[in-house]
């Protein structure tokens, strides 16, 4: 059940720092421990970037969401970039396709408590990821 | 665009990173610093990211390429005051920053670079 949810375009540097910013606020209404805010807004930040130099650009959702008694905060990023021919590799820690450290994606998912990573070439990407209140 | 503003005392230049950086500014403080540690002849460097929420991978690359820079220009870098929860996010998010040289806090990264000016200066007197 989705309870609030906005969403927010990434098409440049300051947009990437304005989703951290809304993700950490989010975080802190929903009532996240620190170090879960910080891994939070780490992820967002990573995925965010992947979104602008993989695709040129792309949407964050931010939501918080409920699951019987328990709350979290779920983010969508999605583009309608070139997407991830082969996802395996593309989780790879230290694979890179764009130069950089290739910790994006592999070290986000290890941040967040759920990770889906939905692409094809051609389709664009949507990376959904959910940290849970404990 | 902000600029990050690096301040020079004695042979030491001190960057305290404030707020929330986007990646072109990481990327210029990089540059600067690189530039300032040539015309200033700095043999130290410090970074202190007391203030910074997150530390991402793209911003662990700069510190680490700004040591690897600084260490070619032969001065030493120290990062001072990382957050635990910052520590333990680097970790779980596979940065572990090998080689990059860090202290609790300001006071301490000073007594590092200090005691390794101290080190070679000794190294100097034994040589001569």
């Amino acid at each position: 059940m989705v309870d609030t949810a906005e969403e927010l375009a990434i098409t440049s540097n300051d947009q990437v720092v304005i989703v951290r910013q809304k993700v950490r606020s989010t975080a802190i209404d929903l009532g996240l421990s620190l170090i879960d805010q910080t891994k939070v807004v780490t992820a967002a930040s990573e995925l965010a970037r992947n979104t602008l130099v993989h695709a040129g650009g792309g949407r964050a959702r931010i939501e918080i969401v409920q699951a019987g008694l328990r709350r979290g905060l779920r983010l969508v990023f999605s583009d309608e970039g070139p997407g991830i021919s082969d996802l395996k590799l593309a989780l790879t820690d230290g694979w890179s396709s764009g130069g950089g450290l290739g910790l994006g994606l592999s070290g986000s998912r290890r941040l967040v408590d759920e990770f889906i990573l939905d692409s094809e070439p051609g389709r664009g990407t949507i990376v959904t990821v959910t940290k849970w209140t404990r | 665009m902000e600029r990050v503003p690096i301040l020079k005392i004695g042979d030491v230049l001190l960057v305290s990173i404030q707020g929330d950086l986007d990646d072109q500014a990481v990327l210029t403080l990089q540059e600067d610093l690189a530039e300032k540690v040539v015309t200033t002849s700095a043999v130290g460097v410090i970074i202190d990211i007391t203030s910074v929420e997150i530390v991402d991978s793209f911003v662990g690359r700069m510190l680490s390429t700004i040591a690897g820079m600084a260490r070619m220009l032969d001065a030493e870098t120290i990062v001072v005051g990382m957050r635990p929860a910052v520590a333990i996010t680097l970790v779980e998010l596979g940065l572990t920053l090998g080689g990059l040289r860090t202290a609790l806090d300001l006071e301490k990264g000073i007594a590092l670079l200090g005691r390794a000016n101290e080190s070679a200066e000794t190294l100097t007197a034994v040589a001569k």
